[in-house]
């Protein structure tokens, strides 16, 4: 009994999420909507205290249901982070679904189950419990972009997100149906070791894996959805789909590319190149004439997936320690910044253009000087976190000598810093419209704690910087 | 030559004629029955490969369940296929393109077809010979043992979809009569019949 | 080519051979159970039923056949003629083909096929085809909603059905129809049958059957009295025929099929002298006979139910029922080690 109990410790966590959430569906069932609040904080502790049992996990690698799913350093570095930004994400909704009279308990719920999917996700090591991860967390995120249903945007980004998932789904089937056939097996190991030298077949498998993968991770030329979905669905639904799977559908972009294909690194290096290039340069160029602050956060993520690739383009150690640092200080300003747009709400309606927050320094000055702060640190400004982000991926860029790709970055980055500057500028120089209402104290508290790191991460980054680079050790 | 192989041709060829007629059909009710007829053929295929637990239920769940919810659907749907193909000729070129594109590349891939050498060493649970096993306990074997994570996970797929589609349609009407079979149940003639005395030639 | 003949024909026409036998001896056991049907509802509504045809109506069912068969088919003019006619094709055609494994003696069944259970349950669920089709070749709007209500119906108390005959599958260890009539062979005769220990099953699966024939308290797909005669309105002939014998049959199927699940097949009562000199066959009918005598009583005591009704039944009660007990029946094999091998 002992060793099937240890045996299956680094998997307690998603077993203590998914159980939870099993007990909650019945609870909710029996008492509705009438308990959404204690369910909403019930889902919090368990994806916490999920968190906490990942930390807990000893040292070292572990292979569990035959070799099926991993734990190692890398999968408990995303795992904290992924858990982390769906708690404060849920933490953050709270709020704006009461005032939207939209405070129903199946929110936490898919929240739940969606991280279940993710913390699969980042320890998938065949294909088989890739794509089970991927569908469990799509299916929840579907469902939760059209959370609003009777508004007819939301309708709209849940079915579009749902149709092109689905195509997206497909495509990567299609890929890891055709590297099985090629290799004859579906684990990341087999595959690795089967996968020495690069094959027509093999290649175009990886092609559509990795288009399959992209989508997921919103690159370009897989981006269309992102823009529409994210305007579309409620805010806080927008910021939990910047921040938790975003980072687990790069962990799995990671680990499927240092796991299953070491071997054929010049093969995928030139597809992440490409897909980071076009990221960059689309996110930077298609943001600058967005009214809506939503989709201006849309193609700002986009844009932010194409500085994380740029790590992964390196294929080293230090470039994944890269993404790694970018993915933990990116969540932190999105999630700030989102903390931000969920509190733009008069007249008991919420407000999402660009131009309402002007002379928002004199309605709301710590409001503004936080949200100035991400700005700032989104544009890459020393010395913010931002830039520490930046930083670290396009010196491993530098590393592994792909200098195009570096230049290519900063001078998107200088590109992308017009309109977040932007967004200072309406909110310092412009004339105060009515102020909004009053923050919400969760709001407030989640604005806090990013505001508080983007700002003196300067200081003392070591410790994650460290958990970085020893997690992508981890994967090497 | 044997019957067997036969029957092979027969369920091959119906069912790439009834696959290419549940595209070609002008009516959608027509392609949903094209879509069954290729649905049972694949179990014929599948029978003859000797995977008959499968065969059996691609009949119960795509036939029995999921083509008849389909049929059910389009049938009260009423679509206009004519309608929607209006557009069709337009986007041609194009789709053929990609098609092409999809053709040459996939006869790329089928011209350079290696498989890993060491293939056999890689497979993981082997399928045990049909004198050995029956294949419905062959899967049993390994479904509930060395894939239970993939089948729990399955599963949680599953109700997520359940969830999702209360969430999104389900409506509680307010004014709607419903039946509540306990308090039905429960009544006694105490609380439900009174007994008045009534004049003769006047109502209540 | 002789040895062709011998090794890959041959085997095919004694297939055919046996199934013409079967089919016929099936054909004239339901002509006489549809009689039994009238005279039973006849006898509980105190009426004699038919009595004309032959001594004490015999010969209804025959002369019922030649009247259907003489007379014109009518299609209508706006009716999809291809679906409208292979409707009852399908219907009646489906309802025949379960027998191909269903053993009636030991060793009589034309294929003895491993996953003989879902080969059943896999054609009794597409008989909703029959029905569906129909109902909208017709082009009216009875008929129509008829094969609505239908579909729903017969899906629904398949999930039921499903899980019935699984808790049956995990007492046996095996699909296949003659292993299970086997496993409820012993000492206790009758009471070894697992129609005693999976009671409530037995009922359960008795109701869904009904369900899934739509026989009376179920026949919502034919409702006289809202849809006139439901999918059937615009069928003559012999089309009707048909879809009335593939009816008629399913019922036989699924009186079968609870004979073989819960009643011990064509196993004896008693495994002592005078009740093992019967054959089995004739066990098997008697048993088949006894369960029709139930649907029929059912036909003729209750009222029919109104569709919510039907559909509370079946996913708010059986389903939580039935699941609950394949739990219970998983569990209890599991402790008491009573599970197969």
């Amino acid at each position: 009994m002992n060793v099937v109990v240890t045996s299956l410790t680094p998997v307690l966590p998603e077993i203590v999420v998914l159980g939870g959430a099993l007990v909650l569906v019945l609870l909710g069932a029996a008492k509705g909507d009438r308990i959404a609040g204690i369910m909403d904080a019930a889902c919090i502790a368990l994806l916490l205290i999920a968190a906490v049992l990942v930390m807990a996990v000893p040292d070292g690698r572990f292979e569990v249901f035959g070799g099926s799913f991993v734990f190692d350093g890398f999968a408990r570095f995303m795992k904290v982070l992924t858990l982390i930004g769906a708690a404060a994400a849920l933490f953050m909704s709270i709020d704006f679904w009461k005032k939207e009279k939209l405070h129903r308990y199946e929110f936490g719920l898919l929240v739940l189950t969606a991280s279940a999917g993710m913390m699969v996700m980042v320890s998938a090591n065949d294909l088989i419990m890739l794509y089970m991860g991927i569908e469990l967390m799509s299916l929840s995120l579907y469902v939760i972009a059209a959370f609003d249903r009777d508004n007819v945007r939301s309708s709209e980004a849940g079915l579009k997100y749902f149709v092109l998932g689905a195509l997206s789904s497909g495509m990567l089937l299609y890929g890891a149906s055709l590297i099985y056939g090629f290799t004859g097996t579906v684990s990341f190991t087999g595959i690795a070791a089967a996968a020495k030298s690069p094959s027509t077949g093999l290649v175009f498998g990886l092609v559509f894996l990795f288009a399959g993968l992209a989508f997921k991770v919103s690159a370009v030329p897989f981006h269309m959805w992102t823009p529409d979905v994210y305007e579309g669905a409620p805010t806080p639904v927008t910021a939990f789909f910047s921040a938790a799977p975003k980072v687990a559908a790069i962990a799995i972009f990671v680990r499927v590319a240092t796991g299953a294909f070491p071997g054929i690194v010049p093969q995928w290096q030139q597809i992440v190149i490409f897909i980071s290039i076009a990221s960059m340069v689309l996110g930077a160029f298609a943001a600058i004439g967005q009214t809506n602050i939503k989709r201006l956060m849309a193609y700002s993520s986009i844009g932010n997936i194409g500085f994380a690739l740029v790590g992964l383009s390196a294929g080293t150690a230090s470039g994944v320690a890269g993404v790694l640092i970018y993915m933990v200080i990116y969540m932190a300003m999105t999630l700030g910044t989102f903390a931000c747009i969920l509190a733009m709400r008069r007249n008991g309606k919420a407000v999402e253009e660009i131009d309402e927050l002007a002379g928002l320094a004199r309605t709301h000055p710590a409001t503004a000087f936080m949200l100035g702060a991400m700005m700032f640190s989104l544009a890459g400004i020393p010395p913010l976190a931002g830039f520490f982000a930046k930083f670290y991926v396009f010196l491993a860029a530098i590393e592994a000598r792909l200098f195009a790709l570096a230049v290519i970055g900063v001078l998107a980055s200088v590109v992308g810093a017009y309109y977040y500057l932007r967004i200072v500028k309406i909110m310092y120089m412009d004339e105060p419209k009515a102020p909004f209402e009053p923050m919400a104290v969760p709001l407030r508290v989640a604005l806090g704690v990013s505001g508080l790191f983007v700002i003196f991460f300067f200081i003392y980054p070591a410790p994650i910087v460290a958990a970085a680079q020893a997690a992508a050790k981890s994967l090497f | 030559m044997s019957i067997v192989g036969l029957f092979f041709y027969l369920f091959a060829f119906v069912l790439l004629a009834s696959a290419f007629m549940v595209i070609a059909a002008r009516n959608p009710v027509h392609s949903v029955l094209f879509l069954i007829l290729a649905f049972v053929n694949a179990a014929g295929l599948f029978l003859i490969l000797g995977a008959e637990f499968l065969a059996m239920i691609l009949v119960v769940v795509y036939v029995g369940a999921v083509a008849v919810l389909f049929l059910f659907v389009v049938m009260m749907l009423d679509v206009d296929f004519a309608e929607l193909r209006q557009g069709f000729m337009q986007y041609l070129p194009v789709g053929a393109m990609v098609g092409l594109i999809f053709l040459v590349e996939l006869l790329l891939v089928v011209g350079a077809w290696v498989t890993a050498p060491n293939i056999n060493a890689a497979i993981k649970a082997p399928i045990p010979p049909l004198s050995q096993a029956t294949n419905t306990e062959a899967i049993g074997l390994v479904l509930y043992t060395t894939y239970i994570h993939y089948f729990q996970l399955a599963g949680i797929v599953l109700l997520v979809a359940m969830i999702g589609a209360i969430v999104l349609t389900l409506r509680h009407k307010p004014n709607v009569k419903r039946q509540n079979i306990a308090a039905q149940i429960a009544r006694t003639p105490a609380d439900s019949v009174e007994v008045r005395k009534v004049k003769s030639g006047r109502g209540l | 080519m002789i040895d062709f003949f011998w090794t890959q024909i041959f085997p095919i026409l004694i297939i055919v051979g046996q199934s013409l036998l079967l089919l016929s001896a099936l054909l004239i056991f339901i002509a006489y159970i549809l009689l039994a049907d009238r005279k039973i509802w006849a006898a509980v509504q105190m009426r004699r039923g038919p009595n004309v045809v032959g001594p004490f109506g015999l010969f209804q069912s025959f002369a019922d056949l030649l009247k259907f068969v003489l007379k014109e088919p009518i299609i209508p003019s706006g009716a999809n003629k291809g679906v409208f006619l292979l409707a009852p094709l399908v219907s009646c055609i489906l309802a025949l083909a379960a027998w191909a494994v269903i053993p009636v003696h030991p060793g009589w069944s034309i294929a003895d096929i491993n996953v003989g259970v879902l080969y059943i349950f896999a054609i009794s669920s597409l008989g909703v085809y029959g029905i569906i089709m129909g109902g909208w070749a017709s082009n009216s709007k009875y008929p129509f909603l008829s094969a609505l209500r239908s579909a729903a119906q017969m899906v629904s108390y398949e999930v039921s059905i499903g899980f019935v005959i699984i808790t049956v599958l995990m007492c046996v260890g095996s699909l296949n129809l003659t292993k299970i009539v086997e496993a409820q062979d012993g000492p206790l005769g009758m009471f070894q049958w697992y129609w005693l220990p999976l009671f409530p099953m037995f009922v359960i699966f008795y109701i869904s059957a009904l369900a899934e024939t739509n026989r009376p308290p179920f026949d919502l797909v034919e409702a006289e009295s809202e849809l006139v005669a439901g999918f059937m309105v615009e069928y003559s002939s012999t089309p009707y025929l048909l879809f009335m014998l593939g009816e008629y049959v399913a019922i036989v199927t699924m009186c079968a099929m609870a004979t073989i699940l819960f009643l011990g097949g064509w196993l004896p009562p008693f495994a002592v002298a005078p009740f093992t000199w019967v054959p089995g066959v004739v066990w098997f009918v008697l048993k088949v006979s006894f369960m029709f005598f139930l649907f029929a009583m059912a036909k003729a005591i209750v009222p029919r139910y109104r569709y919510d009704q039907l559909m509370r039944l079946g996913w708010k009660v059986f389903l939580p029922i039935t699941l609950f007990m394949v739990v219970v029946v998983a569990t209890v094999l599991q402790v008491t080690g009573w599970a197969p091998k």
